[in-house]
């Protein structure tokens, strides 16, 4: 079997140091990054710390910067990456330890959109609504976001000012607004028009070109914009 | 009050768990309720889901027509009265649903959309592509954050449920993000951590499904229900076992052996690919058996054929079949065969409760994969697991916010959290040298695989129950490889491994005693099912020795159990 080297950023929050650790992991043309440091950590080191779950690019536990890029450790095959391979945190949130990042920021700014919808009444539970296959195309693409954090480790802007809404939250903020059911979209293109908010983004758009699920942040987050400039003019 | 008092404990952050705590949390803005979950709620194992949610809401459709296939795919062993219930209140959850904007299929008239599924006797089965637990997940999870009576404790492991005088108290938990071991005392709490998929080797599920609900309950005295009837899903790919849809039958698919006939026409012929989970299964496994199987480096498997469904209706109703398929076999199901085999999926079994969710402790309730109601008897039909969490949810929130409101906290002997902080930190942590939990997980993995599987028979299920005893003498000589506090992921393996070695003593000894094949649980040496001795519930208790075996009788209301076929 051949075998290849992992090399892990690593950082001890104990001691507040970071450094690396290389291992030797043997694969197979169909073993996933995430296979390999799950045998990482069975057999060669027991202190190396990661999340993941699924294993199938759905839970969004396991984003990682595998060679410089955000990646999904788990739908990423050792065969197609160049190796030795170099493991690190992702970028832009505070480490924990390891590839282990503290998220909390995005919860925040999850809540801070209102990510729910909002009526005035909500209706009784005998009355599904109505809902055009069109109208749900409209938020097919921004709602299959699975918050794996790819996009803001891959943002500049957010890298420079954590005020930034970013990539994810907006995107569902813009799901939101085009959801037909939804009745509080003068609210939302309030958040949009944040100084925080859409403008903020620099439309460098590498969110949508780590995007693992097809989420198009970069467009949804320019959308935004027309939507609240327009919105500004005529109100 | 204090920081780490809640009017009631949601104990696990996925469909049951969220839509409990969502419940609960809307009866009075007055009551704290807390979610604690070892993940982010939004990792848990629900986003995993993919066919859809069974409710009946159509014209062509009623609660005795859902009632009755869900009860004959049971093998008879559900209790009716329950089936009755969850019948009734899924479509008003599907609705509950589609108003928090969950993106449900819809049809050309904007109405929510059905699909088949299998053992359905029509199309029931509501959808969100083929990612309907992602999209229900992400809705209630979503829809949570609008609570501000809901608190939440992301990456905190529960590592014991403390009782006095059979009277729920609390809970101890470690915070994994601080390794800070706290005492969260509540009125009530709700058990809602999903499966235990983790104890077989080949498996659909994610790697936190190690059963830690079930556990938890069983080493306090609750009993577990109907643990020998494990779900193996007849399509999973070879070496992942990551599971493909039966929407993909669903929607038209094919199997095929190495012949490439449709050979489930000579198990379901009335059915075909839409024959229940379990048949499917072992149809599977004699196919391969017999030698019809096609040749894999991971063993032999059959073929699901989408090819004639043509690309467009794979990429509208099956785009993550596609894209699994592509990223992880590298094949293209438009113009290519899936490699499918049957994987550990689902446990129609778990924490014992009643009607209202629940447990024989007073103040603890249990919802979703973790109990056992028992709507799903011996086989759960495809897509009644979805909206089991959601029903039994809402009820285990209701129930267990009324009681909240009801009763005070209870008085709490210090000792007794005291003992707990040790075992983990004296006995786990600090213990100078010992073996990796990798040593004995593995092993595990292989004896129920190999012993508690499929097909079972006298021989290997003592076997298995002697090996799992072996490892969990084994597991006193675990330590820890990693001494540190902060996100001490060696320490959570090592907790879950104890949990999974008590599921597995449950599960062995329950399919050991059970000397009949009925649903899921098959026995080679005792292939008929038996209603004189054993249409009724086991019940598995955990003792100084080895399990205890209880059994309780099924409820009837208004159908006959009947020969099974398809």
């Amino acid at each position: 079997m051949p075998e290849t080297t992992f090399i892990i950023k690593r950082y001890n929050p104990e001691k507040g140091v970071f450094y690396t650790s290389e291992y030797k992991v043997p694969y197979e043309s169909d073993t996933t990054i995430l296979s390999g440091l799950i045998y990482i950590k069975d057999y060669l080191d027991r202190t190396l710390s990661f999340r993941y779950s699924c294993r199938m690019a759905s839970c969004g536990s396991c984003g990682m910067v595998v060679n410089k890029k955000p990646t999904l450790v788990c739908r990423t095959l050792i065969e197609s990456v160049k190796k030795p391979i170099y493991i690190e945190p992702l970028y832009n949130f505070p480490i924990i330890k390891d590839l282990v990042v503290d998220i909390d920021i995005f919860l925040d700014k999850l809540k801070f959109v209102k990510s729910y919808i909002i009526r005035e009444k909500e209706e009784d539970l005998d009355k599904e609504y109505i809902v055009k296959p069109e109208q749900l195309d409209l938020i097919k693409h921004s709602s299959s976001c699975i918050n794996c954090m790819l996009c803001y480790a891959a943002c500049p802007v957010f890298g420079s000012d954590e005020e930034f809404i970013g990539p994810a939250a907006l995107a569902i903020l813009y799901r939101y607004l085009h959801d037909p059911r939804d009745q509080a979209k003068s609210e939302r293109i309030k958040i949009a028009s944040l100084k925080n908010s859409a403008y903020m983004c620099s439309m460098v758009g590498q969110c949508t070109v780590v995007c693992p699920k097809g989420v198009d942040p970069s467009f949804h987050i320019q959308r935004l914009k027309v939507i609240s400039t327009l919105n500004n003019l005529f109100s | 009050m204090d920081k780490y008092s809640h009017d009631v404990i949601v104990i696990g952050g996925g469909a049951a768990g969220l839509r409990a705590a969502i419940e609960a949390a809307s009866k009075s803005p007055k009551l704290s309720v807390a979610i604690v979950s070892k993940v982010y709620p939004m990792r848990s194992h629900t986003v995993s889901a993919e066919g859809g949610a069974a409710a009946a809401i159509k014209p062509d459709d009623n609660f005795d027509l859902h009632a009755y296939d869900t009860i004959k795919g049971s093998d008879f062993l559900a209790d009716q009265d329950a089936v009755e219930l969850f019948v009734r209140l899924a479509p008003r959850e599907i609705i509950r649903l589609e108003h928090w904007g969950c993106p449900w299929n819809r049809d050309q008239e904007g109405k929510i959309d059905v699909r088949w599924f299998g053992g359905m006797s029509v199309k029931r089965t509501i959808h969100a592509a083929d990612k309907t637990g992602f999209y229900l997940l992400h809705t209630l999870f979503q829809t949570s954050l609008k609570y501000d009576n809901i608190v939440r404790y992301d990456e905190y492991f529960v590592t014991s449920i403390i009782v006095e005088n059979n009277r729920f108290c609390g809970i101890t938990a470690l915070s994994l993000r601080d390794g800070a071991f706290h005492f969260l005392k509540g009125k009530a709490a709700i058990i809602a951590t999903g499966g235990a998929g983790q104890i077989y080797k080949f498996t659909t599920n994610g790697a936190i499904n190690t059963g830690d609900g079930m556990a938890l309950a069983y080493r306090i005295g609750v009993p577990l229900k109907d643990m020998e009837f494990v779900q193996f899903h007849p399509t999973c790919l070879p070496g992942s076992g990551i599971l493909i849809s039966e929407a993909a039958r669903g929607e038209g698919g094919y199997l095929l052996n190495n012949k490439y006939e449709r050979f489930l026409k000579n198990y379901v012929p009335t059915k075909m690919e839409l024959g229940p989970r379990d048949i499917i299964s072992r149809a599977i496994v004699n196919e391969i058996r017999l030698g019809n199987g096609f040749k894999g480096k991971h063993g032999d498997y059959v073929a699901l054929d989408l090819r004639h469904l043509g690309e467009e209706k794979i990429e509208e109703k099956l785009p993550q079949i596609r894209e699994l398929a592509k990223t992880f076999v590298g094949i293209d199901p438009v113009n290519e065969l899936i490699p499918v085999r049957p994987g550990q999926h689902y446990f129609m079994g778990g924490v014992h409760v009643d009607l209202n969710t629940s447990t024989p402790v007073t103040g603890l309730f249990a919802a979703g994969e973790a109990s056992c109601v028992s709507i799903n008897g011996a086989n759960r039909l495809g897509s009644n697991s979805l909206p089991e969490c959601l029903v039994f949810g809402a009820i285990s929130g209701e129930h267990a916010a009324k009681f909240a409101i009801e009763h005070d906290y209870c008085n709490v002997a210090y000792e007794n959290i005291q003992i707990e902080e040790k075992r983990i930190f004296d006995q786990l942590l600090k213990k100078e040298s010992g073996i990796a939990p990798a040593e004995i997980k593995y092993k595990l993995k292989e004896t129920m695989e190999e012993k508690v599987g499929i097909l079972r028979n006298e021989k290997e299920l003592l076997e298995a129950c002697r090996e799992v005893e072996k490892l969990k003498e084994m597991f006193k000589n675990v330590s820890a490889g990693d001494k540190t506090m902060i996100f001490n992921t060696d320490i959570v393996e090592i907790l879950e491994l104890d949990f999974m070695l008590d599921v597995a003593e449950a599960v062995a000894y329950s399919a050991l005693y059970r000397k009949e094949s009925r649903g899921a649980h098959y026995r080679t040496d005792y292939p008929e099912r038996n209603d004189k001795e054993y249409l009724a519930h086991t019940l598995v208790y955990k003792t100084r020795e080895k399990p205890q075996i209880d059994y309780l009788p099924v409820k009837i209301t208004k159908w006959q159990p009947a020969e099974r076929k398809y």
